[in-house]
C-alpha cells in the first residue's frame, strides 16, 4: 500500500476517441468510452467506497462495497465493473446503499483481528478507512465465526515482506497484481467465502515462484502483505520522488522517509518508465546505502602495501592533485586519465570528463559502457545517425512481433520485461535469439513462436541469414528503403545479403540453427505487423558486437520497422545511466552529444565555454589505458564509481596494469576490488544523498533527488569540483541544476532540458530542443538523424576464440535478477538469500561426460586463467556451452575471460570464451587463493571503523 | 604499447572494412577508423612496428592504409 497517500481512481484509465457523458450524484462528467462508473465518479470528485478495486488492476467485483444505483436499472450494480453509458444517471449515496455497505463491512470486520493499535499499517489501512467511511458502528455476528485469524500462521520467509493471513480479506488484489502487473502468477486464491485464502503455491513465499517484485504488497489494502521495514521502523512522514540507481529501466520511485531515514521505496505510479511497478532491486535492495562497509572518510597511502591513513578532505584532494601534476610533469600530459561510471549521475560524469579535458588537458576519459554498450553507440550512429535506442518503453504495447536478441529482460530489466510480457499475453508474437533457454522462451502464459538457439559467437551469421530470407523472398519494404535510405549503400548491401553464402541453409551448420527456423522467424518478423527488436549484451559483447548492431539496424530498415510506435531498435542498457554517461562525453573520442574531438567547430564551442584548448586527438579507451600502464606511458587514473578490477576481462592483466600506476584515485561507496590497488580513496555518496539526473535506456532523463545528507560530507559532484580546483582549474557550480544548464547550452539534443522542466514534466526523453520541447519518445519518424539511413555490409567473421581439444566448451556470461553487476550494492543486502554465489551452469550431457554432479566443485580453465565454481546442471544450456554470472569478485569469472574484443570499440568479448571444465576437490584455484590472501591483507590495511549511522 | 596487440586490433578493423567492394573505401575506412578512435601513441606504435619490422603480422590492407594516410595517422608529438 502507499502510505504517503496517492489518489486512487479504482480502475485503470482508458483511452478512446469516443467520449461518454453521464451524471453522477447530479454532477455531469465526460470520460473516455470503456471507463468504469467508479473511475468516472472519481473524475467527478465523488469517492465511492471500495476494497477490491485499485487503479493499477482490472476490476474484479468481489467485495460489493462499491455498489451504486443507476436510474432505469434494477438492483445495485458494482461501480467498479459497470462501464459508463451515455446519459447514465448514477447515485452513489442513499439509505439502502448505506445499509448494504455497512452489511458488507460488518462481514469483513467480523473476520478480522481488531488489533489496529499495534498493527504496522494503523492509520493507513483501507479496511480501517472504509469502516469509517461507511459508518460501521457494530458487528452483529460477533468475532468467533470460522475465520482466518484463528488458523493462520504468518509467513516471514521473504527477507523484505511478511504475509500475515490473519488479516487477509481475500480481495485478490495481490493475486491480480502478480498476474497483471508482474506477470509471474505466483499467487492463487483458494476456496470460497470465509474459507478463501491466498496461497503462494504449496510453499512459503521465499521458496515459491515469487520474484519479490513487491507488486502484491503495494496492492494489498490491509497489513496482510507488509514490508518488514515498515514493521520495524514505522510509517514514513514524507516522500521524495527519485530514480532507481540500478538497471537501465530507470524506474521512478517515491522514497518514503522518516526524518532523513528511508523506510520504504515505493514505485511511482506517475513514473513514465515504470508506471508504478518495480523489481526486487529498486524496491527492496537499498540497504547498502547505510551498510557498515561504507567508507566515510577520505584516505591516502604511499603504496598499496601500506596501511590507509584517514585524512581530511582537503589533504586527500591536495595529495591527489599534486600526484597527478607530478606525473604529468614527469611523463607527459597524456600520462593520466579518468573513468566515469554509469552508476553516477549525468552531472557527475559530465564533470569528470570536463576535468579530464580541461584540467588534465587530454582526452583520456572512458566509461564502463566500454565493456557493455559501446558497440551500440558505434553501430547505431553509423547506420541511423544517433547512438541511442529508437523507442520509448511504452512502444512495446503497439508491437505485434517482439524479437529479443542476447538479452534476458526478466532478470536484467525486470520491469520492462513485465510490460513486454503483458503485451505477449495479449497476443504479440515472440522470437528469442539466444544460446540459452531464458525464462521468456517459456513462462506463465507465454511461449516463444521461435527460439533460435544459436552457438555463441554466430550472431552476425544469424542476423544476415534472416535478412537474406527477407530480401530474397521479397518481403522487404522497397518503398521505405527508397524514401528513407541511401540508395547506393543499399544496392551494395543487397548484393551482399542476397549472396548464397548468407542463406540460412549455408550457415545452419555454423550457427546450429536449422534453416527452416530462421526462415520462419524471418517471415514472421517481416510480415507479422509492427515488429520491434530488443537486444542486450549478448549482442554487443562479441568480437563482432558493432557489426551485429549494424546488422540489426539493417534488418529494421529493410523491413521499414523504424520511425513509429511498435517498432524500432532498442538496446536494453545494463546499468541505470549507461545512456547518460555516454551522452555526457565520457568516450575518449567524443565531447558531450557524441561530437568528435577532431571537429574544430565543436572544439571551439567547448573551448570558449571552458576557457581552455581542447585536445584534438582521441584519448585512450579503458583497455588501452591498461596496455599503456603496463607499457609505462600511463601512470595516473581517477576512477569514479567503477570497479574495473572486477568487471573488466582478463583480471590478471587488469590488476597488473593497476599495480603499475603511480597514483590511482578511487571515488566509491566501498573498498571495491579496484580500490584495493588505490593510493587515494575519496568516499562517494549514494543516490539517496545527492541531486542529479539519470538517463535510462529509452533516453529518458529523470531526476535523482537528495533524501539525506551525504554520509561522508560531500556529494560526488562536489568532490570532482574540489579535485578540479586543486588541479588549478576551478569550476563554479552551486547545484547540479547549473551543471545541467551548461550541458543544455552546449549540447543540441539537450537544449530544452532544465531541472525546472523536469520538475514540471516528470521526465524528458532527449532530443529535447526547440523542435521537440517536450522531448522525443520515438526517433527517426520522418527522417533519420543522419538524413538517410545507411545500410552497412556485415560480413560474418568467426571469433578467434576457438574451441579446441584443450578448451572444448564455450563459456558465456550473464546476470540474474537479484544481483546487480559487480554486486557491490546487492551483495550488501538480503538479496543474497536468492543468490549467494556464482555458479557454473552446464548441460547434463557435458556434466555426465566429465563425471560432474549437481553441486560439485569444478575447475574452469581458459587460455587466460583458471577458477573454481560450484556447478548447476541445467537443460537451459545447449551441449557444448556453459554459463556463469559475475556478481561475486571471488568467483573470478573474469580471470577466465580473454582480451578479445569488438573490432570497432574494444568492447570485450565476454560472451565467448573457450574453456575446459573438470571436477575438482579443491574449492579454489591458485588465483582465487591469491585473491583471498590479497583481500585479507587489504582489509587489514584499513583503519578500524565505527559502524556507519543508519 | 604491445605491438602484437595493436597489429591484431588493426587487422580486425581491416577485416571489417575489407567487405566494402571499393578498394579505396577499404583503406580509407581503416585509416579513418584508426584516426578517429586510436590515441596517437597507439597509432605511432603501430606505424613504428610496421617501419621497424617490415609490417610483420599486418594484413596488406592495413599496410596500404598506413602507407596511404601516414601523415594523418602520425601527428607531430606534443
Ligand atoms: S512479490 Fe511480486 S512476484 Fe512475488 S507474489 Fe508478489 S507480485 Fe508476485
Ligand atoms: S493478501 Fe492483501 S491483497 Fe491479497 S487478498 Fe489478502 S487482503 Fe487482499
Ligand atoms: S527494473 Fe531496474 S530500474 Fe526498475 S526497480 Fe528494478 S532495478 Fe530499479
Ligand atoms: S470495489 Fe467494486 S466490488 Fe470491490
Amino acid at each position: 500500500m502507499y502510505s504517503v497517500k496517492e489518489p486512487d481512481a479504482g480502475t485503470p484509465a482508458r483511452t478512446s476517441s469516443e467520449q461518454v457523458t453521464l451524471e453522477i450524484d447530479g454532477r455531469s462528467v465526460t470520460v473516455p468510452a470503456g471507463t468504469s462508473v467508479m473511475r468516472a465518479a472519481a473524475d467527478a470528485g465523488v469517492r465511492v467506497p471500495k476494497l477490491c478495486a485499485t487503479e493499477s488492476l482490472e476490476a474484479f467485483g468481489s467485495c460489493r462495497l462499491c455498489l451504486v444505483q443507476i436510474d432505469g436499472r434494477r438492483g445495485y450494480p458494482a461501480s467498479c465493473t459497470t462501464i459508463v453509458e451515455p446519459g447514465m444517471k448514477v447515485r452513489t449515496q442513499s439509505d439502502p446503499l448505506a445499509r448494504l455497505r455497512r452489511g458488507v463491512m460488518e462481514m469483513y470486520i467480523s473476520d478480522h483481528p481488531l488489533d489496529c493499535l499495534t498493527c504496522p499499517t494503523n492509520g493507513n489501512c483501507e479496511l480501517q478507512e472504509m469502516a469509517g467511511v461507511v459508518g460501521l458502528r457494530e458487528v452483529r455476528y460477533g468475532f468467533d465465526g470460522a475465520n482466518h485469524f484463528k488458523q493462520a500462521e504468518k509467513d516471514t520467509s521473504n527477507p523484505y515482506f511478511d504475509f500475515d493471513p490473519a488479516k487477509c480479506i481475500a480481495c485478490a488484489r495481490c493475486v491480480r497484481a502478480c498476474e497483471e502487473v508482474q506477470g509471474t502468477f505466483a499467487l492463487t486464491l483458494q476456496g470460497r467465502g470465509f474459507e478463501s485464502k491466498i496461497a503462494s503455491g504449496n510453499t512459503d513465499f521465499k521458496s515459491s515462484e515469487c520474484v519479490s517484485c513487491g507488486a502484491c504488497v503495494q496492492a494489498c489494502p490491509t497489513a496482510t502483505l507488509v514490508e518488514k521495514s515498515i514493521v520495524e521502523r514505522g510509517q514514513p512522514d514524507h516522500s521524495v520522488v527519485t530514480t532507481c540507481a540500478y538497471c537501465g529501466v530507470g524506474c521512478s520511485f517515491r522514497a518514503e522517509v522518516k526524518g532523513s531515514e528511508v523506510v520504504r521505496m515505493v514505485p511511482n505510479r506517475d513514473g513514465h518508465a515504470n508506471h508504478g511497478h518495480s523489481c526486487v532491486k529498486g524496491r527492496f535492495a537499498w540497504g547498502y546505502a547505510t551498510h557498515k562497509d561504507r567508507i566515510t572518510r577520505p584516505m591516502i597511502r604511499g603504496s598499496i602495501r601500506e596501511p590507509w591513513r584517514e585524512v581530511s578532505w582537503d589533504e586527500a584532494i591536495a595529495h591527489a592533485a599534486s600526484e597527478f601534476k607530478r606525473i604529468q610533469a614527469k611523463y607527459g600530459r597524456g600520462a593520466v586519465g579518468g573513468i566515469t561510471s554509469s552508476r553516477c549521475t549525468n552531472e557527475e560524469t559530465y564533470l569528470v570528463q570536463k576535468l579530464v579535458r580541461a584540467a588534465f588537458g587530454n582526452n583520456n576519459v572512458d566509461t564502463c559502457a566500454r565493456v557493455c554498450h559501446s558497440p551500440t553507440g558505434y553501430g547505431l550512429k553509423t547506420t541511423l545517425g544517433e547512438s541511442a535506442g529508437t523507442q520509448d518503453f511504452d512502444s512495446v504495447e503497439h508491437a505485434d512481433v517482439i524479437v529479443v536478441i542476447g538479452a534476458n529482460p526478466t532478470d536484467a530489466h525486470p520491469v520492462f520485461a513485465s510490460q513486454m510480457k503483458r503485451r505477449l499475453r495479449a497476443g504479440a508474437k515472440l522470437i528469442v535469439i539466444d544460446p540459452r533457454g531464458i525464462d521468456l522462451v517459456r513462462s506463465a502464459h507465454i511461449e516463444a513462436a521461435h527460439h533460435l538457439q544459436l552457438r555463441p559467437g554466430t550472431n552476425v551469421a544469424v542476423i544476415n541469414a534472416i535478412a537474406h530470407v527477407v530480401v530474397t523472398e521479397g518481403l522487404h519494404n522497397e518503398a521505405f528503403v527508397r524514401a528513407r535510405c541511401e540508395q547506393p549503400a543499399f544496392d551494395n548491401w543487397k548484393a551482399f545479403i542476397t549472396s548464397p553464402h548468407n542463406s540460412p541453409e549455408a550457415t545452419a551448420e555454423l550457427t546450429g540453427v536449422p534453416a527452416e527456423s530462421i526462415r520462419a522467424a524471418a517471415r514472421l518478423y517481416a510480415t507479422g505487423g509492427d515488429a520491434a527488436i530488443y537486444y542486450g549484451l549478448g549482442v554487443t559483447e562479441h568480437s563482432q558486437g558493432s557489426t551485429m548492431v549494424m546488422g540489426i539496424a539493417n534488418l529494421a530498415m529493410v523491413t521499414g520497422n523504424i520511425g513509429r510506435p511498435g517498432v524500432g531498435v532498442n538496446p536494453l542498457r545494463g546499468q541505470n545511466n549507461v545512456q547518460g554517461s555516454c551522452d555526457m562525453g565520457s568516450f575518449p573520442h567524443e565531447l558531450p552529444g557524441y561530437r568528435h574531438v577532431g571537429d574544430p567547430a565543436v572544439r571551439a564551442l567547448f573551448a570558449a565555454a571552458w576557457g581552455v584548448d581542447i585536445d584534438s586527438e582521441p584519448g585512450l579507451r579503458i583497455p588501452n589505458m591498461f596496455d599503456a600502464a603496463i607499457d609505462g606511458s600511463f601512470k595516473g587514473l581517477y576512477v569514479q564509481g567503477e570497479d574495473i578490477a572486477q568487471s573488466d576481462p582478463n583480471t590478471q592483466h587488469v590488476t597488473a596494469a593497476l599495480e603499475s600506476l603511480e597514483c590511482l584515485v578511487v571515488q566509491d561507496l566501498f573498498i571495491n576490488e579496484t580500490a584495493k590497488f588505490a593510493h587515494v580513496f575519496l568516499p562517494g555518496s549514494s543516490f539517496l544523498e545527492k541531486d542529479g539526473t539519470f538517463t535510462n535506456a529509452e533516453r529518458r532523463i529523470s531526476r535523482v533527488r537528495k533524501v539525506s545528507p551525504p554520509l561522508a560530507g560531500k556529494a560526488d559532484w562536489e568532490t570532482t569540483l574540489a579535485l578540479a580546483e586543486a588541479l588549478g582549474y576551478p569550476m563554479h557550480y552551486d547545484h547540479p541544476s547549473q551543471i545541467m544548464d551548461e550541458i543544455a547550452r552546449l549540447t543540441p539534443t539537450f537544449t530544452g532540458v532544465s531541472y525546472d522542466k523536469l520538475d514540471r514534466l516528470g521526465s524528458i526523453q532527449w532530443p529535447c530542443n526547440d523542435r521537440a520541447p517536450a522531448g522525443t519518445p520515438v526517433m527517426h519518424i520522418d527522417e533519420f538523424v543522419r538524413g538517410k539511413g545507411k545500410f552497412v555490409i556485415t560480413e560474418y567473421v568467426a571469433t578467434q576464440e576457438k574451441v579446441t581439444r584443450r578448451f572444448p566448451l564455450i563459456l558465456t556470461t550473464g546476470r540474474i535478477l537479484s544481483q546487480y553487476n559487480v554486486g557491490a550494492q546487492t551483495r550488501r543486502t538480503a538479496n543474497n538469500v536468492w543468490h549467494e554465489e556464482d555458479r557454473l551452469e552446464i548441460h547434463p550431457h557435458d556434466a555426465e561426460q566429465r563425471g560432474i554432479k549437481d553441486g560439485d566443485w569444478c575447475k574452469i580453465a581458459s587460455r587466460a586463467g583458471e577458477t573454481v565454481l560450484r556447478c548447476t546442471i541445467s537443460e537451459r544450456m545447449q551441449p557444448g556451452v556453459v554459463y556463469t554470472t559475475f556478481h561475486f569478485p571471488g568467483s573470478g569469472a573474469n580471470v577466465i575471460t580473454t582480451e578479445n574484443s569488438d573490432w570497432a570499440t574494444n568492447c570485450p568479448e565476454y560472451k565467448v570464451t573457450a574453456v575446459q571444465v573438470s571436477p575438482t576437490s579443491e574449492p579454489a584455484s591458485t588465483w582465487q587463493r591469491r585473491f583471498g590472501e590479497f583481500s585479507e591483507q587489504q582489509d587489514a590495511l584499513l583503519p578500524p571503523r565505527e559502524p556507519a549511522p543508519r | 604499447m604491445d605491438a602484437h596487440k595493436l597489429v591484431k586490433m588493426a587487422n580486425d578493423i581491416a577485416t571489417f572494412f575489407e567487405s566494402d567492394p571499393d578498394p579505396a573505401a577499404v583503406t580509407d575506412g581503416i585509416a579513418g577508423h584508426l584516426r578517429r578512435f586510436w590515441d596517437p601513441r597507439m597509432r605511432r606504435a603501430l606505424v613504428r612496428h610496421i617501419d621497424e619490422h617490415g609490417g610483420e603480422g599486418c594484413k596488406p590492407t592495413v599496410l596500404a592504409a598506413v602507407a596511404g594516410h601516414r601523415a594523418a595517422l602520425v601527428p607531430p608529438a606534443n
